[in-house]
């Protein structure tokens, strides 16, 4: 009787997703390195429209976040949910349905971008008939992700996945929201918000895909793959409860910071603001229960180059959500403000938070995919995390002096009233960051060049794999 | 000042709302992070085979920082614009501080306008520090579109070349500063054959010297005085009351070739703010007296020293 009853784990889903987001990481940060270039020499847009800046940016930000981060999150959420709630995932076919829907999404933003179909909202360019196949995909996601909650063998519900439900939650309730607009053509809609009401939703929305998609669902990530890799025990259970709910609530208030000093009343600005430095608090309590579950187990980071991915990965987050806060703060905006500063601190974000916890996830997942125990090669991760550790400092680096330089020129005024510099001055004195920055967003590409060697190497010494769901236990019950 | 508030009902909702969300962030930190101190033993839950938790205390750096925050969230909401309509006791607002970072300014910078102001135009163009500042001036304000050489681009007019649509004295400079220029040229589409279209541009290249057919410049001659002459002159000298371009000199807004003058032919050029770029917008709300009277130097100067 028992033997017949034996159940496997969906990984094929879990694989499928895990690869893409290998593969869109690549392309994603190819049409960064591109952009860096334009910056530095316009002639890179080769004059063809489909190839110039102001379409091929909004294709790098949507190719890093959703298709290279969403695919990790597909593949880590689904993963890690069955693996916690001790089950097989509920309504298999539709988590195949979404991994078909999403890629069809990215491949349709990689068309419709270079063709100049936008709704021109940050985070938010695809067009309408876009958006309605996006809320399809994420209204089955979250079917098969509670639903799988909903039918597990565990008794209480993993920290992890408190967090990718709260993510999944969350961007329903955005995008749904952000994108009531008109439809005027197949490919041309306008939004249903006027004036500085349709700047309020945006940036309501633009920050919390920071907050949920781009924070909660990666800090669900850590959660699992650092006790992991690690072997020890989750820090603080009270800490996760207290840092769960602070995050998820306050990140809801913390938009307006990006519309300082505009129409934006005042009021608005000010709780934008003082949300967003309550922030720092819930934020700092993810790197602490992330970075303090290591205790017992730091002699690991002399060998293990996955740990040192996901150790960095918390520091650069403690590190960004320490300037984000600070930048939200009106004085210092007024000066961040539209300057590269921004750009950096948002790169501090990715390329360290979102990029190194997803990189060494995967180096984790992978493997396991494949009846491995481990990576093909070890030392190349090690190659890996060093280069792309210095090629982020280089570029975050670069723009945080480009940005306040910046900042500083605008700002500066003569004696006689006059501004001591032009715009086009400011943007000849930041040529020699943009070139470091380049150098710096070249090596992280490299990088993941390398990685996906490494993954192709792992994949090709393995064979895909279905894992046993363990059977529950009375002891665990 | 305007309400932010459509009824006193929303500023409420905003007030209550807020003081609640500070009051749940203490409770979470109080209530949820409290508990026996002395227990930071593993609780019992296993996950996925080896997955489990401890439960250490909220480090006591970290609850203080947390309590910090929300002590300076309460007392910004005292001091600045916030909870709803009420404007705090500083009476800060960003309009407000806008307004009085310009006072000061223009309290320091008075005096030199003042001064400059009682001189004339040529005088100002020949004070080298007046110069200077409206150098600093245009960069700022109107390189964008003439170029940090003043010399333009395709659609912007060069101001170095001594040709001026709607007049080179200080006065029509002044006013093309001050109160903007629109215009309009005609598109002459399904008004001129193609034919004549071609001969008219013939005889348009063949005032600057252009290489031109003579036959069909000869026949675009009457064509010209018919459609073009009311605002280019009957002998293409150009007609500044209305903005008219001097098509004589070999400066051209446009473009001379062919093709480009063809274009401006068939399809026109407007120059109004609803199309978007090519007008020139009028700067009287943006810049002082002053800092026009300075430009209008700047500019005059460039070709009368």
């Amino acid at each position: 009787m028992m033997a017949t009853n034996v159940e496997f784990f969906n990984y094929k889903v879990v694989r499928q997703f895990a690869v893409m987001a290998v593969i869109w990481g690549i392309v994603g940060l190819l049409v960064g390195v591109i952009v860096a270039l334009q910056l530095m020499w316009p002639v890179f847009n080769f004059d063809l429209p489909w190839l110039t800046y102001g379409r091929l940016r909004p294709l790098h930000t949507n190719a890093i976040i959703f298709a290279f981060g969403g695919c990790a999150l597909f593949a880590t959420s689904y993963y890690i949910v069955q693996r916690t709630c001790q089950t097989k995932l509920f309504a298999p076919a539709l988590a195949t349905f979404t991994f078909w829907g999403w890629n069809l999404v990215i491949v349709l933003a990689a068309v419709s971008l270079p063709l100049g179909w936008t709704t021109g909202k940050e985070y938010a360019e695809l067009e309408w008939p876009i958006d309605l196949l996006i809320a399809v995909v994420w209204v089955a996601y979250a079917i098969v992700f509670f639903g799988t909650l909903a039918i597990r063998r565990t008794k209480h519900i993993y920290v992890a996945n408190w967090f990718y439900g709260a993510f999944i939650i969350a961007i329903a309730i955005l995008h749904i929201f952000n994108s009531f607009e008109v439809p005027a053509t197949l490919t041309k809609s306008y939004s249903l918000y006027a004036g500085v009401q349709d700047a309020m939703v945006q940036w309501w929305y633009g920050h919390n895909a920071v907050g949920f998609f781009l924070t909660a669902a990666f800090l669900g990530m850590m959660y699992y793959f650092v006790p992991k890799q690690a072997r020890r025990p989750i820090y603080s259970y009270r800490l996760s409860v207290v840092h769960f709910w602070a995050l998820i609530f306050t990140y809801m208030w913390a938009g307006p910071h990006h519309l300082h000093y505009t129409a934006l009343p005042d009021w608005a600005q000010s709780l934008g603001m003082l949300f967003s430095v309550i922030l720092l608090a819930p934020s700092w309590g993810g790197m602490i229960n992330g970075i303090m579950t290591l205790s017992g187990a730091w002699y690991k980071l002399r060998t293990d180059p996955i740990l040192k991915f996901m150790v960095v990965a918390l520091s650069f987050y403690g590190m960004s959500t320490f300037e984000g806060p600070m930048m939200s703060v009106k004085t210092i905006n007024a000066l961040s403000h539209y300057t590269d500063w921004t750009v950096g601190h948002t790169h501090s974000g990715a390329l360290g938070w979102v990029g190194f916890i997803t990189i060494g996830s995967l180096y984790y997942l992978i493997p396991r995919l494949f009846g491995q125990t481990k990576m093909w090669s070890t030392s190349l991760i090690n190659t890996h995390f060093w280069i792309a550790t210095i090629g982020i400092v280089l570029y975050v680096a670069a723009l945080w002096v480009a940005g306040i330089m910046q900042g500083l020129m605008w700002r500066a005024v003569n004696d006689d009233g006059t501004l001591t510099y032009t715009f086009v001055e400011s943007v000849k004195y930041s040529f020699p960051f943009y070139a470091i920055r380049l150098v710096g967003g070249g090596m992280y590409f490299v990088g993941m060049l390398l990685m996906f060697y490494n993954v192709i190497k792992t994949i090709g010494a393995g064979k895909p794999v279905e894992a046993e769901v363990p059977a529950t236990t009375p002891a665990h019950a | 000042m305007m309400s932010d508030f459509t009824s006193g009902f929303w500023s409420t909702y905003i007030v209550v709302f807020t003081v609640l969300a500070v009051i749940f962030c203490f409770l979470l930190l109080t209530i949820m992070g409290g508990g026996d101190k002395k227990s930071p033993d593993e609780t019992t839950h296993v996950w996925d085979g080896d997955l489990t938790e401890r439960n250490n205390p909220l480090p006591n750096w970290w609850r203080g920082l947390f309590v910090g925050l929300l002590v300076f969230t309460i007392g910004y909401l005292i001091y600045y614009p916030g909870l709803g309509s009420f404007p705090g006791i500083g009476n800060w607002s960003s309009v407000g501080q806008f307004e009085e970072e310009m006072k000061d300014l223009d309290a320091q910078t008075k005096p030199l306008y003042d001064r400059y102001l009682m001189m004339s135009v040529q005088q100002v163009a020949a004070d080298s520090e007046a110069i200077g500042m409206a150098e600093r001036l245009f960069l700022n304000n109107c390189a964008q579109c003439h170029g940090s050489d003043a010399k333009g681009s395709v659609g912007f007019p060069n101001l170095r070349s001594g040709a001026w649509s709607w007049g080179g004295t200080p006065e029509a400079i002044r006013e093309s500063i001050a109160e903007g220029r629109t215009g309009l040229m005609t598109p002459l589409d399904g008004i001129l054959s193609e034919s004549a279209t071609t001969q008219v541009i013939a005889y348009v290249r063949s005032f600057s010297g252009l290489e031109h057919d003579a036959a069909a410049a000869a026949a675009g001659q009457p064509l010209f005085v018919e459609n073009c002459s009311a605002c280019h002159g009957e002998y293409g000298r150009g007609v500044p009351e209305v903005g008219g371009p001097d098509l004589t000199d070999n400066v051209w807004v446009f473009g001379s070739s062919e093709r480009a003058i063809r274009e401006s032919v068939v399809n026109g050029r407007n120059m109004d703010l609803t199309e978007g770029t090519q007008a020139m917008p009028a700067h009287k709300e943006l810049l002082s007296q002053g800092k026009v009277h300075l430009l209008t130097a700047y500019v005059w100067g460039l070709t009368n020293r």
